[in-house]
């Protein structure tokens, strides 16, 4: 036998990586069961660890790297992209099992939420922490908070101790018309007749060209001429619909989405007719946890009384991300990956979701195909007001007596907004200025409270209606704050993609922290950001900055 | 990132206006690209050329007349009739603004600290921009944790080019965007530091980074280098150009140039294993064993030479070497010298060599390591094609349908070339991986068979079965260019799909899935490695590959054909310039009297007309004391031949042995006589990479102390075997090639100088060089194909019960060959410093080792140890280890059998004991 030699020993090789644990690797198997390792489908995966282990440790991420045969870093920038995630390394504490999310954006800020979180911080431990949270879309109810899913509206540090030490910390299903009553109130008949060929492809799509239906999400592209577009591209093609509403101020979606989820539904299921799509895709805020409940019930419901064939609708699940709610950043995400928008062109109706021919719309958009249909465009193009046509759901907040979710005639104002549907102002508050379009449509004074409030109306004054979300500001609220407000929230929610939005947006809050605003240097900022941003995010975040200092001069001496 | 999916390119010249010029832009052009083109300055910084356009960085956005906000000029195309304005106020405005907003955030908002060459801070100087007027961010702290590069992210501009460089260039997916907004970031797996992540170091992301937060470790890249010399990468075959970056005669940094086989890319090796020629333990005087000490198979270590050499002279060392030859050769006779060149060395250094032995010695017995790696492959393609060169290049995988990669690891051993596959599989590719490890490549594969070691033929012909038995095959090419069908089919009959699949370990479906596949494909094309080669049946498994390819017509085409994927960087060249026992340049044979005559008329003496023994058998032979002198070049046998034991033996039991090299290797301490040479980046020559491309390597630097360059040390001891050679250089060198070897006859010096890289075969000078062969019919006497059936036979010692594991040797991305090179590389020897033993993490539970554990690992020839290390993806039952290690050398184990056609030893098989060392062994971090 040969001599044998020694290893060098004394030096100590790298380590390379992690190892799959195969405990850690036994536990994504059973968690993810038979479902295909698509790669579309990491973020559901992600929601399953999260929800089971209240966040998703380094040992997860690899064991479910290998099970589903990705890089590791690809999972880890997918995680830590989204809010919803709790990444834990292997030096890091896990979080307590339990977590409140206060919201802090404009409505709820003017409404206490900071003394609100500094109350409950006094408060927590190792089995609760509390977090802000961007816009949770119940700003009719500011203060917000949530306590697990479950959100407390007009929230107090009782309330919310309330809702802890009760385990109160599920949220409640809506309970709006649920599938037999939708049918048996005549609903789905119009998707029938138009799947059985009673209704011809032509004629909807004229009834929907002729209603002017534009798009509701904020960005108001005619509807019909969408699905015209959509035609026109090569097969297969998909839908995806959008309920991700964020735009602080903005909780219409979900106000439809609870008392009626399948008259948009049934909007989908037209559009997905009308444009001979394959498949549907539903993506929900994760922050509505309620109505996810409530809608993947009725979607199965659906699923096993059709009243017709029904392409296969797929529902995805948000993750706490802001700028999902761009369309193209909502096709990513349902892809599985990190939420950031693309460039354009090419556009969505021509390379969309997995690379196809996509019709995205927002929900209440398709909410009011079936009355067009049904009603004709003319009940729609009947209604509106000074000279607009057709009807606006404004999400209405702030320092009004009756805030809330109402249907009005396009064109209306500020002024007949509050004082028809509101019950006007708060006691002692006298109206001072408003958002008419959530965050990032700018902020107008009182003196501009005639103006009509429609799509194009507001580009004169550099705003915009964009999702109809109004708040009422009044004389002790400031523009310049809530303009602060606004920037942080787009700083915190810029997906980090583009140097104008990433870098500006963070130096602009900066800028404006300070005393004395660099009215000059904020205002070149601004303009480029409104110029090169990759998408709507960093071009409107300017918006309430630049108003405030249009606006309000006053609150600069 | 991939969020931005490609942009179908347009096949159109769009004629537009490009600040009020009117301008045309090219098929497929970008405005930036044009723009670029025609000389007008839009600053950008996230665009790289060559890489997938992101449009984040947003510098480089133009006005477009009608458009309502400014366009990204990197991804937009010019359509006809755009107006665009690049330098319009608006668009200056976006522009350097943005510029400002990431000066801002630049350490000390200035000047990047880490290189001279940021393009922030070039685009910051164009645009005249003065002290940015926004305050600063919080910076992250430097992660300083691997030993090559280093990280800085305080001057990151997030413009994830290091992202596209490592996930969709080099497709190594280490490096991820994490996090979001203010916070996102550039991470290495899970946000580790870069020391302990996956990187593999290929150093991509360094060559992609704009500003420097990513850059060679210890400031390397802050020297102003005093000459850039273009010359192409001492390692792997796969034949990459690069660029050394050499101040006061030191190499301090390498980049990759835009070659025609790595476009920019290298590897670890390849950018930060080039260290090695600055070692202390150079060679830099000639070195003469001390009278008196014997020779022992004990290996002598560099610290230990004096003790068994003095220096020398040249003068003496020369007389001392070529005298000791010339008196064996006289007293003994021609048959009793042997030499080996070096797949290493330059095609003018192994040319001259084989000419040196064969006309200087008198003998044939001339070979090198190729017989160690492709000489199966080579003796199969020689016997049914008619040449032992690839078909076709490894750039025409892009081209293919279907890849086939079998018994080869290249994400190791051909790392740049590994690239490309990916890329390739990324695209949509079908990619069939066949080997018996889980390697990285295969979790890019669509098909991974992982086979049973040393079943490659029973496989290969379940696959032939399917084809035919289902009718894939190509009956029209088979009757047009081959011949020997039907004997095949008739041989093959016993080898179904079912029939095979248990002694492979396949299941039949998979054969037969993979066989269609490859059959019905428009293009298909094989690579192999030494897992096809190293084995005593390496030429059935190739012969079985090229009836693949013969019967479904899967060669002669772009896309299609046979490649054997190069070891070393000239192991291609050396063998076309006759280093090889059995050919003269050009694979012309030696007991071919009217080629003999040729080459006794060009080279003025006579030959040999015995082809000569080969390396294992010259060992043998040595062994036997029929070989008594030996002239080794480069080469490593004390490592690198099998069983070790016994070629150590054989080289103490020398008469003489000079033995040339850069380093005191373990077979320098068998030597009479050691001969200082030149490292590559200290000579001028040509290098014949896989391809078949002939490419100029320049000197770069000096030679240490009174090392040589390799050609003249060849001359000076020609001259004392009573030759009397005055080549002035490599060039005259090469113009005799260009004569012995037609297929090189058409490459001139001048051309190499201008171009850098020429294909063969090239037979005429102005000839472009054609990277496909065989596109109509073959090489051979009837100009056709010849199918040549396989039996499957089983490797020559099996497991048993003494012996009950399966041993392979392999190679480490970090370590090349014997490691006489990468582990003298302060990086590489940094990054993988020991041996180690890879084993299935249950097969070491059941011998009950853990991870880091030290086993010892012996065949009936010898025993070694090592640390174990797990992967999942090995099979139960096999190890395997990198030979490179000389305290753990792996070679002690391995079997001499050979194959009986190319004389290839049986490296990836043979039976070995495993025993856990002590439970209380100290552990180590590995894995």
């Amino acid at each position: 036998m040969a001599l044998l030699i020694k290893g060098k020993g004394e030096k100590e090789g790298r380590r390379r990586g992690r190892k799959v644990e195969p405990k850690a690797l036994a536990e994504i198997r059973e968690l993810l069961g038979d479902t295909p390792r698509r790669r579309d489908l990491l973020i559901e995966f992600l929601h399953k660890i999260q929800d089971r282990h209240h966040c998703i440790s380094a040992a997860h991420i690899v064991a479910l790297a290998k099970e589903m045969n990705l890089p590791t870093t690809e999972i880890y920038e997918v995680a830590t992209f989204y809010h919803h995630f709790d990444v834990v390394k292997e030096d890091d504490m896990p979080p307590p099992p339990l977590t409140v999310r206060v919201c802090d954006s404009v409505t709820c800020e003017m409404f206490g939420a900071k003394e609100l979180i500094m109350d409950l911080q006094r408060r927590v431990g190792p089995q609760l922490r509390v977090k802000t949270a961007p816009c949770v879309g119940r700003c009719g109810g500011a203060p917000v908070a949530v306590v697990g899913t479950h959100a407390l509206e007009w929230a107090t540090p009782y309330s919310v101790e309330k809702a802890v030490s009760e385990k109160q910390t599920e949220a409640i299903p809506p309970a709006g018309i649920d599938y037999h009553d939708y049918v048996v109130r005549g609903g789905y008949k119009t998707l029938a007749a138009c799947v059985n060929g009673e209704r011809d492809v032509e004629s909807v799509i004229k009834a929907l060209e002729d209603s002017n239906l534009r798009g509701l999400g904020g960005a108001g592209f005619p509807a019909g001429r969408k699905w015209r577009i959509l035609r026109g591209q090569a097969k297969p093609r998909l839908v995806a619909i959008n309920i991700d509403e964020g735009e602080p101020g903005t909780f219409k979606d979900r106000y439809y989405l609870e008392r009626d989820p399948h008259r948009f539904l049934e909007g989908t299921l037209i559009a997905a007719w009308a444009i001979e799509a394959e498949e549907v895709y539903i993506y929900l805020r994760d922050e509505y946890a309620g109505c996810r409940t409530m809608l993947t019930a009725e979607i199965e419901k659906l699923r096993r009384n059709t009243p017709c064939i029904i392409p296969p609708i797929h529902f995805r699940r948000g993750a706490g991300a802001y700028i999902c709610g761009e369309e193209s950043a909502m096709i990513e995400s349902i892809e599985g990956k990190r939420g950031m928008p693309r460039l354009r062109p090419p556009y969505l109706a021509q390379v969309g979701l997995f690379g196809r021919p996509t019709l995205e719309h927002n929900l209440e958009t398709l909410h009011w195909v079936r009355d067009i249909i049904e009603q004709g465009p003319e009940w729609f193009t009947s209604q509106g007001r000074h000279g607009r046509q057709g009807l606006r759901s404004f999400s209405v907040s702030g320092r009004v007596r009756t805030p809330g979710v109402y249907l009005a005639p396009a064109g209306i104002t500020m002024r007949e907004l509050i004082e028809e549907y509101c019950g006007g102002m708060l006691p002692g508050h006298e109206f001072y200025g408003y958002f008419p379009g959530g965050a990032s449509g700018g902020i107008l004074p009182a003196s501009l409270g005639d103006v009509p409030l429609d799509f194009d109306t507001l580009t004169p004054y550099g705003c915009f209606i964009g999702s109809a979300a109004i708040i009422v500001l009044s004389q002790y609220d400031s523009a310049r704050k809530t303009a602060l407000n606004a920037m942080r929230f787009f700083a915190d929610e810029s997906c980090g993609q583009c140097t104008p939005c990433r870098v500006g947006t963070a130096k602009a809050v900066a800028l404006m922290q300070k005393h004395h605003w660099d009215r000059a240097l904020l205002e070149e900022l601004a303009r480029a950001m409104e110029d090169a941003s990759i998408c709507g995010l960093g071009q409107a975040a300017p918006n309430p900055l630049r108003c405030a200092m249009k606006y309000f001069p006053e609150e600069f001496n | 990132m991939a969020a931005n999916p490609k942009i179908v390119p347009e096949q159109q010249t769009m004629r537009f206006k490009l600040d009020g010029r009117e301008a045309d832009a090219l098929p497929g052009e970008t405005i930036l690209q044009a723009a670029i083109r025609l000389g007008t300055e839009i600053p950008y910084l996230c665009y790289k050329e060559g890489y997938r356009p992101d449009g984040n960085c947003r510098a480089c956005v133009v006005e477009i007349k009608g458009e309502r906000a400014l366009a990204p000029s990197c991804c937009r195309r010019p359509t006809d009739g755009m107006e665009v304005s690049s330098a319009s106020e608006r668009a200056r405005h976006s522009q350097k603004l943005v510029l400002e907003l990431l000066l801002s955030d630049m350490p000390s908002q200035g000047r990047s600290p880490y290189t001279p060459r940021s393009e922030l801070d070039h685009w910051v100087e164009r645009l005249e921009l003065g002290r940015p007027r926004f305050p600063g961010r919080q910076q992250p702290r430097a992660d300083l944790s691997h030993a090559a590069i280093a990280v800085n992210l305080d001057a990151c501009i997030q413009c994830t080019r290091c992202v596209r460089a490592c996930r969709e260039e080099q497709v190594n997916d280490v490096i991820g965007y994490a996090f979001r907004g203010l916070h996102s970031q550039i991470v290495f797996d899970l946000d580790d530091p870069m020391g302990v992540s996956t990187c593999v170091a290929c150093g991509e992301c360094v060559q992609a980074c704009p500003t420097g937060a990513l850059m060679p470790a210890e400031n390397a890249g802050l020297v102003r280098s005093d000459k850039k010399v273009a010359s192409s990468c001492p390692y792997c075959g796969v034949g990459c150009l690069l660029t050394f970056n050499v101040k006061d005669n030191k190499i301090y940094y390498v980049e990759g140039r835009d070659g025609p086989s790595n476009h920019g890319r290298l590897c670890v090796k390849g950018r930060f294993g080039f260290d090695y020629v600055h070692h202390k333990e150079r060679l830099t005087q000639p070195l003469i064993r001390r009278d008196g000490v014997p020779k022992s198979p004990k290996l002598i270590f560099p610290e230990e030479v004096y003790q068994y050499f003095r220096e020398a002279t040249w003068e003496e060392a020369l007389e001392r070497a070529g005298g000791g030859l010339r008196r064996i050769r006289d007293q003994v006779g021609s048959q009793a010298l042997a030499g080996f060149g070096c797949a290493k060395g330059s095609n003018e250094e192994a040319y001259l060599f084989q000419k040196l032995v064969r006309t200087g010695f008198r003998t044939n017995n001339v070979d090198h390591c190729t017989r160690l790696c492709h000489a199966s492959s080579v003796a199969a393609l020689l016997e049914t094609i008619g040449s032992g060169a690839v078909s076709n290049q490894v750039a025409d995988g892009v081209e293919a349908d279907v890849i086939v990669i079998i018994g080869a690891r290249p994400n190791a051993n051909h790392p740049v070339a590994a690239t490309f596959m990916k890329n390739a599989a990324r695209a949509g590719k079908k990619l069939v991986v066949i080997e018996p490890f889980g390697s990285d490549i295969a979790l890019h594969a669509t098909h991974f068979l992982q086979l049973h070691p040393a079943t490659d033929v029973a496989l290969l012909n379940g696959m032939i079965h399917t084809i035919v038995s289902e009718g894939l095959h190509n009956r029209t090419y088979i009757e047009k260019y081959t011949e020997g069908f039907d004997d095949l089919w008739t041989r093959i009959q016993g080898y179904s799909a079912e029939k095979v699949a248990p002694i492979c370990g396949i299941p039949a479906e998979t054969i037969k899935e993979v066989a269609r596949l490859y059959a019905k494909a428009e293009r298909a094309i094989i690579f192999w490695g030494m897992g096809i080669s190293q084995h005593v049946h390496g030429t059935d498994n190739a012969r079985c590959l090229i009836s693949l390819a013969l019967m479904t017509g899967q060669i002669g085409r772009r896309g299609t054909g046979l490649h054997p994927l190069r070891g070393q960087n000239n192991v291609q060249g050396a063998s076309d310039v006759g280093l090889i026992p059995m050919v003269y340049p050009d694979y012309q044979p030696v007991a071919d009297p009217g080629v003999r005559a040729k080459f006794e008329r060009l080279w003025g003496a006579a030959l040999d007309p015995k082809p000569g023994l080969t390396v294992v058998e010259i060992m043998h032979a040595v062994h036997a004391g029929t070989i008594k002198g030996m002239y080794i070049m480069g080469e490593n046998p004390a490592m690198s031949d099998p069983n070790l034991n016994q070629a150590r033996t054989a080289l103490a039991e020398l008469d003489h042995l000079v033995v040339q090299d850069i380093f005191f290797t373990e077979t320098a301490g068998f030597a009479d006589v050691v001969l200082p040479s030149s490292a590559f980046a200290e000579k001028t020559g040509t290098f014949t990479n896989t391809d078949r491309r002939v490419q100029l390597g320049r000197q770069a630097i000096d030679l240490p102390g009174d090392a040589r360059q390799d050609l003249w040390i060849i001359q000076e001891m020609a001259r004392r075997l009573g030759l009397d050679w005055s080549y002035s250089g490599p060039a005259e060198v090469f113009a005799e090639i260009r004569k012995a070897a037609p297929s090189m006859a058409g490459i001139t010096w001048e051309r190499l100088e201008k171009d850098d890289s020429v294909t063969y075969p090239c037979e005429q000078e102005g000839d472009p060089g054609e990277p496909i062969l065989f596109q109509d019919g073959f090489p051979t006497k009837s100009g056709k194909g010849r199918f040549v059936p396989a039996a499957y036979t089983k490797a020559a010692e099996l497991p048993d019960h003494d012996y009950p594991f399966v041993f392979l040797t392999g190679r480490q991305l970090e370590h090349w060959h014997t490691g006489s090179m990468t582990r003298r590389s302060v990086v590489l020897d940094a990054i993988e410093p020991r041996a180690s033993i890879y084993i299935n993490p249950e097969d070491l539970a059941s011998i009950g080792g853990k991870d880091g554990d030290v086993l010892i690992v012996a065949s009936r020839r010898g025993a070694i140890e090592a640390p174990a290390r797990t992967a999942n993806g090995i099979q139960r039952g096999t190890v395997i280890m990198p030979f490179s290690y000389h305290e753990a050398a792996a070679n002690i184990l391995t079997n001499d059998a050979l194959d009986p056609f190319g004389k290839i030893p049986e490296f990836k098989y043979c039976a070995v004991s495993l025993v856990a060392k002590a439970t209380n062994q100290r552990r180590y971090a590995t894995g």
